[in-house]
């Protein structure tokens, strides 16, 4: 085993001067960059006026409360029946609003899809609606809805319904329109009218694809749906920020848990269902 | 011609008809059974959530009327004065629009190079120790899962209202999505690099730094733009619970019925958005493109 013959650094510089030569120009780009990054966080610091001497004060009152947290107890059987009716009206809201939502969004993202109505005027309209709805967060169509429907998860679900049919507008739109449109040819070139190519040649391309779409929004609502009930639209958030707010860190530890298994039980369910439409390989 | 078609005995074409009579049956006993378990699970959640049609139905004429009752009243003989009327507190909705994007901006950048750090522990490719990959990944579920009002509501309570507890937040959040994604990616990526690393004799950092990063750095911007995007919708929302940022004046002006002032503060956050949104997709077309041409 003798020694490499170029095994020598200043050697291979040598040999190779320009790969060893600093690239002033590239190295001066990235580091404007970075130091535009930073300046910019350093501004917005100093512009929100970020106390950042508070930061170890409220580190250590965060650390109480971690140990208050353990062990998590929901305080009694009563209560965790409570809970757990709450949680089922998470996933209500959560899967109602996520079918709701696909439902209508179906025949609107038609409308938006290049391939499917020709007509441009209809086509901006609905994307730019489909975008104005989609700018609104499911917070604020709760807020909405809690003064149409009152407070409880029905306004919830139809806060979700709300910002789900923005989201799968586009989505569905999209996904219409990358789809292979030789299927429609061929049914119009045996006769068939727009309307069965559509159903005969479009639909059965896109509906797996719009299927693992929809179950996807489902594992995502159901942590917005945690949420909701913040403003008052039911649901296990509901309880959260109540035994938040008078410090019943036990229990908000026991919710944190049982949202987390939840979620985490949605997406193995969802993800296998998704594999079981559309096979493994079309996800990735 | 003709003949070069060959025919199938009766026997034998009957058996194939009752084939794809047989699988056509199968396929729509599966979709009936789909669709009685789709029907049942909508009862079922319906009957939780507590759906009344009925109610919807008696109070619906309110959703539209509320969007009248926010729209501004506005003629064309006084358009501008009407405009101004409308937008009465613009300097102080757009300085706090600013702070909701700087919150944005500060959580997604913290949220992004804490991912940075933990999603090359969570790649299997680079650490060999299980346990490390197993409990950096249940940390950045746990990050992911518990949704960002929740933290803020916490950190609230623990930093005091402002803006602090609303970037802790983000940032946290963001260390979960943008990890889980990071990571996601340095676990598809060309191993020949880190063995040529390892094999000259790279330290751990030496084959991430040389080894890695070169190779996945477009597109951890490219996720973090889109993260940035997210989080500037999800920070106009933080001022609900006293996090700072626009949220707080919108939650005031809907509870005290402010009509005008809400459509104002709603328009304002669509437009930043759609703009976000813009600016954010130009730049990561620009970005991935460049990794196109160069692969």
């Amino acid at each position: 085993m003798s020694p490499l013959r170029f095994a020598n650094p200043a050697t291979i510089a040598e040999r190779y001067p320009e790969l060893f030569q600093p690239d002033w120009w590239r190295r001066s780009k990235i580091m404007a960059g970075l130091g535009a990054a930073l300046g910019l966080l350093v501004f917005g610091i100093i512009q929100l006026e970020i106390p950042l001497h508070r930061l170890s004060d409220g580190m250590l009152r965060l650390g109480g409360f971690l140990r208050l947290m353990v062990p998590p107890d929901a305080g009694s059987w009563a209560q965790a029946v409570i809970y757990l009716h709450a949680l089922g009206e998470t996933l209500s809201i959560a899967f109602l609003g996520t079918l709701g939502g696909a439902v209508l969004a179906l025949p609107v993202s038609l409308l938006a899809a290049r391939n499917v109505v020709a007509n441009r005027i209809v086509h901006f309209l609905a994307r730019r609606s489909l975008d104005t709805i989609r700018g609104v967060d499911t917070l604020i169509w709760a807020l909405i809805w809690v003064g149409v429907v009152g407070l409880g998860p029905f306004a919830g679900i139809l806060a979700v319904i709300c910002s789900d049919f923005g989201s799968f507008g586009k989505l569905f739109s999209e996904a219409i329109e990358a789809a292979d449109k030789k299927p429609v040819e061929g049914i119009q070139s045996a006769g068939g009218n727009h309307f069965h190519g559509v159903r005969f040649g479009l639909l059965p391309q896109v509906i797996p694809i719009l299927l693992s779409q929809v179950l996807y929004y489902f594992e995502s609502n159901t942590r917005s749906a945690t949420i909701i009930g913040i403003v008052g639209a039911g649901g296990i958030g509901l309880q959260l920020a109540e035994q938040i707010r008078v410090l019943e860190w036990q229990r908000v530890s026991f919710l944190i848990l049982l949202i987390l298994i939840t979620v985490s039980a949605i997406d193995w369910i969802s993800s296998k269902l998704r594999f079981a439409i559309i096979g493994r390989r079309a996800v990735a | 011609m003709r003949a070069a078609v060959p025919e199938f005995p009766q026997a034998r074409l009957q058996e194939l008809a009752d084939h794809y009579a047989g699988a056509v049956a199968a396929k729509r006993r599966r979709m009936w059974v789909g669709s009685a378990l789709l029907v049942i699970a909508t009862l079922a959640a319906g009957w939780m959530g507590n759906v009344d049609l009925w109610k919807l139905s008696e109070n619906f004429w309110r959703f539209p009327a509320y969007f009248v009752s926010i729209a501004p009243s506005l003629s064309f003989s006084s358009a501008w004065a009407d405009l101004a009327e409308w937008f009465w507190g613009l300097q102080r909705w757009l300085r706090l629009l600013g702070d909701t994007l700087l919150i944005a901006y500060v959580g997604t950048l913290a949220g992004a190079i804490s991912g940075f750090v933990l999603c090359f522990l969570a790649s299997a490719n680079l650490v060999r120790s299980r346990t490390i990959v197993f409990v950096t990944r249940r940390l950045l579920e746990f990050c992911r899962t518990v949704p960002e009002i929740v933290f803020a509501l916490v950190f609230v309570l623990a930093f005091g209202l402002g803006s602090l507890p609303g970037v802790l937040a983000i940032a946290i959040h963001t260390t979960g999505a943008l990890g889980k994604q990071f990571a996601e990616v340095v676990e598809n990526i060309d191993s020949k690099p880190i063995e040529g690393v390892a094999a000259s004799g790279g330290s751990w950092v030496q084959i991430v730094r040389f080894g890695a990063v070169p190779q996945v750095l477009s597109n951890f911007a490219s996720y973090a733009l889109l993260r940035f995007e997210i989080n500037v919708r999800g920070a106009a929302v933080m001022g609900f619970v006293g996090a700072g940022g626009i949220g707080q004046d919108l939650i005031e002006a809907v509870r005290k019925f402010y009509y005008t002032d809400v459509s104002a503060i709603l328009l304002l956050i669509i437009v930043t958005v759609m703009m976000i949104d813009f600016v954010t997709e130009r730049v990561r077309h620009h970005i991935l493109g460049l990794e196109g041409a160069r692969a």
